[in-house]
Formats: C-alpha cells, sequence, structure tokens
C-alpha cells in the first residue's frame, strides 16, 4: 500500500503526543499533592521535569516540520500533523501551569496551608478528565466519539469555573478575615488559576479534534455549534 | 474508514460533490460525456460546468480519462478515428459536437496546449502567426505576434530574434511559444494537458506564473499529475478516477478547499492523500 511509512510516521506523531499528555497530567497530579502535602522536594522535581516536557514538545515540533516536508500532505494528513503542532503547544503549556503550581509551593514554603485543600483537587480531577478525553478525541479520530466529547467538555469546563469562583470566593473571604492570610490566600489563588487555565487548554484541544474529523472550527463551550458540525 | 481501506470506483461521485453554476457564468458545460475508443468506454457520463476567467485543474490516477475528457472539450478527438463521443460539450451555450459546428473553428475559440512542447519547424514569428493566417484574420500580425507573445511572457526573451527557428527555444520557452500560439487566434477557453510536466523546475513555475496570470483574461482547464501544481494555480479541481475496468468517472468536483482539505468522497481523499493512485 502507497505511503505505509507516512502512515506509520503519522501514527508515531500521535503516539509522542499521548506520551507528553501522560507526562503533563503526571506533572500536574503531582503538583497538586505536593502543594497540599506541602511536599518541597517533590515540587522542586516538577520544576526540574517540566524541561523534559519542553523537549518532548520540542521533537514533535521537529517530527511535524520533517513531514511537512518530506510528504506535503493535504486534507486528513494535513489537519493531523497541524493539529499535533497545537496539541503539543497546548500541551506545554499545561506543563508550564503544573510548573507554576509547583513554584507557588516552594514560595509557600514550610508555611503550614491555609485550610485544607477541597476544591482546588476537584478542579484538578475535572480538568485532567478534560484533558484525558480531548486527546481521546483527538487520536481515536471517531465522529461518534467526538460527538459525545464535544458535548461533557463544555459543561465540565463551566463545573471548573463555577469551581474556581468558590474557591476565589472563599479565599477573598480568608483575607477579609485577617490580613495575615493575605499572602497564603494569594498563592492559593494563583494554583487555583492555573488548574483553571488548564481546564481551557483541554477545552482547546477538545475543539481542534473536532476540527481534526470536521475540518471546521468549532466552541465547544457553545455545545449547539459543535453538534451541528459533527 | 481507515485511511488504508480499498475504494470502490465503479460509480461517479454524488451530484452533491460535483459544484454547479449559474448559466451566465458557465463557458463551457459537458453534459453525460461518454467517450469510447474502439467501442471500449475510456470515459462515463461526466457532467461538469466550467465558470468563466477561472483556472480548474482535471486531477486523477494515471490512465483516469483526464486527458480523454479535455480532447473532447474542444473535438480533440475527432482527430483519432476510433474514438467517439457521447453526450454534449456546451460552449456558451451551442453544442460543439452538433452537425453544423466547425472543429476547426471550435479548436481556436478553445486552444490547446500539450504536455510536450511542439511548435512547428518555422520561426518564431511564424508560429504564432499560423493561425491568425490560416483562419485569414484580418489583424496587424506584427501586433498579434507580440501581443501574444507578451501575454504568454515570452517576448522580453525573444524579440530580437523573432526569425530564429522555434525549435532553438529551451523545453520551457518552446512551451510559452506553443501558449502564444494558441493565444495569438484569441481563444476564450485554453486547455492544457500536463503543459509542465517536461518541463524543469524554473520553467515550470514560469508557467504556472503564466496561467495565474492568463487567468484574468481566459479560462484555463489544465490537467495535471502534481497536485500541489494544482493547489497552486486551480480555483477549483475535479477528481476523476478508473476502476479496474478502466472506464473514468467524474468522483467530485469544487473548490480547492473542498478537494485538498476537506474531501467529500473517501475516494478524493484516498487519491489526494497518496493512498490510491
Amino acid at each position: 500500500m502507497a505511503r505505509a511509512d507516512f502512515d506509520r510516521d503519522l501514527s508515531q506523531l500521535e503516539a509522542e503526543i499521548i506520551l507528553m499528555g501522560g507526562m503533563v497530567e503526571a506533572a500536574v497530579v503531582n503538583a497538586i499533592r505536593a502543594l497540599s502535602e506541602r511536599d518541597l522536594e517533590r515540587s522542586q522535581t516538577i520544576i526540574e521535569e517540566d524541561d523534559r516536557i519542553d523537549a518532548k514538545e520540542q521533537e514533535i515540533e521537529e517530527a511535524a516540520i520533517s513531514l511537512l516536508r518530506k510528504e506535503a500532505p493535504v486534507a486528513t494528513d494535513l489537519r493531523r500533523i497541524m493539529v499535533a503542532l497545537f496539541v503539543a503547544s497546548e500541551l506545554e503549556r499545561i506543563g508550564d501551569y503544573a510548573e507554576g503550581i509547583a513554584k507557588i509551593s516552594l514560595l509557600m514554603g514550610h508555611e503550614p496551608p491555609l485550610k485544607e485543600l477541597i476544591d482546588i483537587p476537584r478542579m484538578t480531577d475535572i480538568a485532567l478528565s478534560m484533558l484525558k478525553r480531548s486527546l481521546d478525541a483527538f487520536v481515536e479520530r471517531d465522529r461518534t466519539n467526538a460527538n459525545q466529547i464535544a458535548t461533557q467538555i463544555g459543561p465540565m469546563d463551566d463545573e471548573v469555573d463555577v469551581l474556581y469562583n468558590t474557591v476565589q470566593t472563599d479565599l477573598i473571604a480568608l483575607m477579609k478575615q485577617d490580613s495575615n492570610n493575605i499572602e497564603r490566600a494569594t498563592y492559593l489563588l494563583w494554583a487555583a488559576h492555573n488548574i483553571e487555565r488548564v481546564a481551557d487548554r483541554a477545552t482547546n484541544i477538545a475543539e481542534r479534534a473536532i476540527y481534526l474529523l470536521t475540518g471546521q472550527s468549532v466552541s465547544v463551550g457553545a455545545t449547539e455549534d459543535a453538534a451541528d458540525v459533527l | 474508514m481507515t485511511q488504508t481501506d480499498a475504494v470502490s470506483i465503479t460509480e461517479a461521485g454524488l451530484k452533491e460533490n460535483i459544484i454547479t453554476f449559474p448559466d451566465e457564468d458557465k463557458v463551457i458545460e459537458s453534459r453525460d460525456v461518454s467517450v469510447r475508443y474502439s467501442g471500449k468506454l475510456a470515459v462515463e457520463n461526466v457532467s461538469m460546468q466550467v465558470p468563466r476567467h477561472s483556472v480548474i485543474a482535471l486531477i486523477g490516477p494515471s490512465g483516469c480519462g483526464k486527458s480523454t475528457l479535455i480532447r473532447s472539450f474542444n473535438r480533440m478527438n475527432d482527430l483519432i478515428p476510433a474514438a467517439q463521443v457521447t453526450g454534449e460539450v456546451v460552449y456558451n451555450g451551442i453544442n460543439i459536437y452538433s452537425q453544423d459546428q466547425d472543429p476547426t473553428e471550435i479548436r481556436f475559440r478553445i486552444g490547446m496546449v500539450f504536455q510536450r512542447p511542439n511548435p512547428f519547424p518555422k520561426s518564431i514569428y511564424d508560429n504564432v502567426a499560423f493561425g491568425p493566417r490560416i483562419n485569414g484574420m484580418d489583424v496587424d500580425l506584427d501586433e498579434v505576434v507580440e501581443r501574444s507573445l507578451k501575454r504568454a511572457a515570452l517576448w522580453d526573451e525573444v524579440k530580437d530574434r523573432l526569425k530564429d527557428n522555434g525549435l532553438s527555444l529551451s523545453g520551457g520557452q518552446q512551451q510559452r511559444l506553443c501558449i502564444a500560439r494558441a493565444l495569438a487566434v484569441d481563444p476564450e477557453v485554453v486547455l492544457m494537458d500536463e503543459p509542465a510536466s517536461a518541463l524543469d523546475p524554473i520553467s515550470t513555475q514560469a508557467i504556472e506564473d503564466l496561467i495565474t496570470e492568463l487567468s484574468s483574461r481566459y479560462t484555463i482547464i489544465i490537467v495535471t499529475h502534481n497536485m500541489q501544481q494544482a493547489t497552486r494555480i486551480a480555483d477549483y479541481a475535479a477528481v476523476l478516477m478508473a476502476g479496474e475496468e478502466r472506464i473514468g468517472r467524474l468522483v467530485e468536483y469544487g473548490p480547492n478547499s473542498q478537494i485538498f482539505d476537506t474531501p467529500r468522497d473517501r475516494r478524493t481523499e484516498a487519491y489526494v492523500t497518496g493512498r490510491i493512485g
């Protein structure tokens, strides 16, 4: 069959994306765990390991550019490569958010946490579930599945936003209560904001997965829009 | 589908995957055109409309009937005794295959440029002046030659050697000379059958630039094997394919963004991505 090598290289490119997705997911999970457990050593490791994520993005970018040069792809092939580049870039940013949370953790030092973290880990679970589903949609290229994912991602993102607002309200209340809380509350607010951004990036990836299938750009926040093209 | 699924080419494309144009925009339209060689079907029931002042690329694997089809657009198949064309090719509202139509006149209005440049073994000037002369056109030949060579982007290279033999030119120049020769009789449509496939990259670029330039004044239908070329120069692409029985059919026809970005027919997708053909 013609282009067997190209098919293999495309699949390999997507396998690398999934690998990178796993690295990024682990970084976020560990960053939040280190933050709530005040594990500074683990936070330091996350910061160091972000270099590996950056290197992986670079590797994917080089492989994609090489395929563009060699194969002059069109149609679905072209979209697979363009979306792979886009997804790698989004994953790299998610890695940066994990690194950011680890840095916040180091800034907080050995101070005890202001309060037990409840909503931030919940936000994290949802955001990472969104990321996993988006990456599945990207790799599987299954229209029915993508349709389901498109209708799920928007509400999940809304849920993360609601939790973020709750965290914000709670932390502002603590700051008002006692000005000694301001520094630690601000750190936690940053961490929550980073997780909120992870969910946004996962939404972007879902939108790109739909673009890959249909060639049309949609906003999965607007679920009707996504349903129209699938 | 997976990318390597076998595709069946025993059916033409769906009607909704073949673009149509309003009457006032159409310059040529084939209606159920079939071509047979010695009774054997080579192209079956191709219906497609060509809008004025556009570049249409005919693409498809080898042996899918592209050249056969393009030759039916100006009755060039008449010159092959075994060829038989059925259906209609309507040019500005007139079926060029009707009895009262003069094939020579049609070929002036709908000119043709071939894969290999085929200048006559005459001077550059006489090559370009050939059509107007045999057509008895009442024109200033010097002016026609200059204008045609300018439109074919060859004038600056040959203006001081118009008496030289056309065959003394390079391959790329010869091809532009053939284009000038086709333009000299003031056609409305120019058919090009792989005009750059025998040329080096620089000459190919010159021909592509020329096609883009000419499209503001003429309608150009071009057969090409080079998909990158089709994406660069064409406004619309028509995909022909033939199955094992070697009968060419129109699978999909639409703007480049449809054919090369989001093809609707899986066979188009398989062809443009190089999985078949």
